[in-house]
């Protein structure tokens, strides 16, 4: 067969004189990218790989390097090397451009334009080695008068949450590391719509557990044995379109979990079917409330869009007791790469104008706010926070932690580390007790970093911290957009 | 050129002072401003004011409004504005001496109005709120006017200059009031503007502060969903409006709002109920340093930040009780008082007039909330 006009987007460099040929790299890659003979010769197919770098990183002599390839096309600044490489792609193949993870353009990141304040004389900074800092969230609706009962509130005892991944986009080693790490942590994890794994059915009481346009997995004993149900109309990498797990991902253990027959295509259609408008939304809330007796708040996730204020205000008065928002940085397991790169809105601004529209319709406290969608460290959470979110969800910094080396194929079902992928061969990769600690210690850590900022702007309870854009100061931002988010400059 | 107070947020550090008469008997300011002048160091002579109550006898059944203008149009336009809305049985020039170190004074007037009934009928509200309403709407709408307080049988006394100055400037030797408190400010950045000091009211309220909330905008994006207009921007309006909403409004008890404003940690609640309100006004809680006196009609409440990051003593003798930044305020004034002590972090002094069990007699409130005009 003829080569592809493409040259391989990365070369691999072995170092011969380090190289014991031990074969590590040949049995680690699922790509097929190494070889070796009997003679014990190694070669290497480099248009295979993906530079997630498990051989370089598995390699006991360090004779491996992956880099870029040298020279893949003469510079330009229109027409770059991927423009070119994913029109090469397309002629080849006739298809949609698939990708995985988070959008990763060089659109501007707000996060890093917002810095935080500390206290100087005025106001004593607080120290947390000596000193309580709370940051115990409830998420529900809080729109009761104190004294008159309450709707039902999820307790986290860190405002972070695991973000929604199924159990087929992810392995179900994924699910069981977040599962246990956000046991330990007093926070969720969330199923996302592949149902719930019988080996999890202990971690339903630690789960949001999904349902999202496809149905899957949902029966009665699922919504019973959660902790929270979200209703999942949209996607931050992928609003405006439906989900599809390809058939060789839906393994016994999949086509379980989900309901559906084993090793056919799981195809979430891109809106609900029975919900056209708000008014259906409001509907499926109801039943969902009903089903559980009350007992359990409902989120509703969205994607950033454009009029996502007109929107965040429509599902709150629908109901939703928690309104998640996912910005156009969010993960995914599979997404057309037009899509992922080119739709939705960043989530600091739709944060800002979904907090300002809901306080100034006087409906704030019916629901909490969750954001997730690109968070990347304690500093964005804070911000987040900071901005008016009561708690944030985290995926791709959890995958980060499990292993994942954002090689971003995570469709390809051949996931080295053993995330993204069903295959038996692959998840026993990933020991879930080694992923739990790691979960653990990413928010352990991001907890102290949390507590020692707002020590410093003088702050022992997260709550206080919740929509106080006065600890935010924008630099490099322009006018509207400081308006936008409702922060002053950095001077001001 | 420097923003005036409202235009920015000025923090400030304080001095604070109480006294009550618990039988509700009348005494002359002279003792809280020698309470207040022994803590000259803790201000700048940038603010310092009273509060009084108890000072209005004859017209108890009256809302007693003083007001400050810049100049004598602002007055007219001002009384207009009160003259379609209230029935004033009294209007007339709050009295003061000339003093040396007080200057750019405003004008400052007191009228003792009722809101008409007809204009109660049409906006469907009780009288405190229709009140509370007419105050935020003269002090965000009328330039140059500010009400300085609104309550029944109370006012406040307050300008730029150290209190005990401003003491002398209103005359106070010439009132009796049950119940005085007193404020001495420090703030961090300001010209200096009459209406931004303290003591701060809302109708019957009114509160003294020494602190500076970290918690601020929490705060006030919470009231601001409930109609408040913090037209001042500081943090002592964001708390008088913060009871004002609990209590007033809200219905909750004084044990209640300090369980909101100064919530004990999670770890510390072991009442279902306290967990709740916790929750419920997640957006109130006061954090940051702070020591308060709130004053009404039937007494008053002193509490600090539940960590106590800012100073306050409390002592008894007798019918009196005493409130103070330092021990030394009230040593002046009482040398031998039969208890002190230093309260613990949200841990509140409540002190009332015999006879009277609630901080607020709280009106029929039928109206959802303040909204803006």
């Amino acid at each position: 067969m003829a080569r592809s006009i493409m040259t391989p987007a990365f070369k691999i460099e072995r170092d011969e004189d380090r190289c014991i040929q031990c074969g590590v790299c040949v049995r680690q890659c699922a790509n097929d990218v190494h070889h070796q003979d009997e003679d014990g010769w190694m070669w290497v197919d480099d248009e295979k790989c993906v530079a997630c770098q498990r051989c370089a990183v598995l390699c006991p002599t360090r004779a491996l390097s992956i880099k870029e390839y040298p020279i893949d096309f003469r510079s330009n600044q229109h027409w770059t090397s991927p423009t070119i490489r994913e029109i090469y792609a397309q002629a080849e193949s006739g298809g949609v451009l698939l990708t995985g993870m988070g959008n990763p353009r060089s659109y501007k990141n707000f996060f890093d334009h917002l810095l935080l304040n500390a206290s100087q004389v005025t106001n004593p900074s607080i120290d947390p080695l000596r000193e309580p800092m709370e940051l115990t969230t409830y998420l529900g609706n809080k729109s009761q008068n104190g004294s008159e009962g309450e709707k039902p509130q999820l307790e986290l005892d860190i405002p972070i949450m695991f973000s929604a991944m199924s159990f087929g986009s992810v392995s179900i080693n994924v699910q069981k590391s977040l599962a246990a790490a956000a046991r330990e942590l007093g926070t969720f994890w969330n199923t996302g719509e592949g149902g719930l794994h019988s080996d999890l059915l202990g971690y339903g009481k630690g789960a949001i557990v999904q349902i999202a346009s496809g149905r899957f997995g949902v029966h009665p004993d699922y919504l019973e044995n959660s902790a929270a149900i979200e209703i999942k109309i949209g996607q931050g990498a992928k609003p405006g379109i439906g989900g599809h797990l390809p058939g060789e991902k839906v393994s016994q253990e999949v086509s379980r979990a989900r309901m559906i027959p084993a090793w056919s295509d799981a195809i979430s259609p891109a809106p609900h079917h029975d919900i056209y408008s708000i008014e259906d939304l409001a509907q499926l809330i109801e039943t969902l409330k009903v089903a559980t007796r009350y007992r359990k708040p409902i989120a509703v996730k969205v994607a950033a869009v454009h009029n996502i204020s007109a929107i965040a205000s429509g599902v709150v008065r629908a109901g939703a007791d928690i309104l998640v928002i996912d910005g156009f940085r969010g993960g995914t397991g599979a997404a057309p790469m037009r899509i992922r790169d080119n739709v939705g809105i960043p989530i600091e601004m739709a944060l800002a104008q979904v907090d300002s529209r809901l306080r100034d319709e006087g409906i704030r406290s019916q629901a909490s706010l969750v954001v997730t969608g690109g968070i990347r460290n304690s500093a964005d959470v804070l911000k987040s926070i900071a901005l008016g979110a009561d708690a944030v969800y985290i995926a791709t910094a959890a995958l980060l932690a499990l292993g994942c080396h954002m090689c971003q194929m995570c469709f390809t079902g051949k996931c080295n580390w053993g995330i993204a992928t069903t295959r038996a061969d692959l998840t026993k990769r990933l020991n879930p007790i080694i992923g739990s600690r790691h979960a653990i210690n990413l928010l352990t850590a991001w907890s102290h970093e949390i507590k020692e900022m707002m020590g410093g702007m003088g702050i022992n309870a997260v709550e206080s911290l919740r929509g106080n854009r006065l600890m935010l100061r924008g630099i490099g931002l322009t006018r509207e957009e400081l308006d936008l988010l409702g922060v002053k400059p950095a001077g001001e | 050129m420097l923003l005036k107070e409202g235009q920015v947020r000025i923090p400030s550090g304080c001095a604070i002072a109480g006294i009550l008469n618990q039988q509700g008997e009348g005494f002359d300011g002279g003792k809280i401003i020698s309470c207040i002048a022994n803590m000259h160091q803790r201000s700048n002579g940038l603010g310092g004011g009273f509060a009084a109550y108890g000072i209005y006898p004859e017209f108890k059944e009256h809302y007693a409004l003083h007001i400050y203008f810049d100049c004598k149009e602002t007055r007219a336009n001002c009384e207009s504005y009160l003259n379609k809305n209230f029935n004033i049985r009294l209007q007339e020039p709050v009295p003061v001496r000339k003093h040396e170190r007080i200057k750019d004074a405003p004008i400052i007037w007191r009228y003792f109005a009722q809101p008409k009934e007809e204009k109660l009928a049409y906006e469907q509200l009780e009288e405190s709120e229709f009140t509370a309403r007419a105050v935020m709407h003269i002090n965000a709408v009328i330039p140059g006017a500010f009400v300085a307080s609104s309550g029944h049988n109370m006012g406040a006394f307050k300008g730029v200059g150290y209190p005990e100055d401003m003491g002398e400037f209103f005359r106070l030797e010439e009132y009796k009031a049950y119940l005085w408190t007193a404020h001495g400010r420090f703030p961090t950045n300001t010209p200096g503007w009459w209406g931004g000091a303290h003591p701060f009211t809302l109708l019957d309220w009114s509160l003294v502060h020494n602190g500076e909330i970290s918690s601020y905008d929490t705060n006030l994006r919470f009231l601001q969903m409930y109609g408040y207009r913090c037209t001042l921007q500081t943090d002592t309006e964001v708390i008088a409006y913060s009871f004002d909403l609990l209590m007033r409004k809200r219905g909750l008890s004084l044990d209640e709002t300090i369980h909101v404003i100064a919530a004990p940690f999670w770890r510390d609640i072991n009442e279902e109920k306290v967990k709740r309100l916790r929750r419920v006004y997640a957006s109130l809680l006061l954090n940051g340093p702070f020591s308060i006196i709130v004053a009404t009609g039937n007494g008053l409440v002193a509490v600090n930040d539940r960590i106590k990051l800012r100073p306050l003593v409390a002592a008894r003798k007798n019918e009196f009780l005493y409130v103070a930044s330092e021990e030394a305020a009230i040593r002046v004034v009482e040398s031998n008082p039969d208890e002190v002590w230093s309260p613990g972090g949200g841990e509140p002094v409540i002190g009332l007039l015999n006879g009277r069990e609630k901080l607020l007699d709280i009106p029929q409130c039928n109206g959802p909330a303040a909204r803006t005009a």
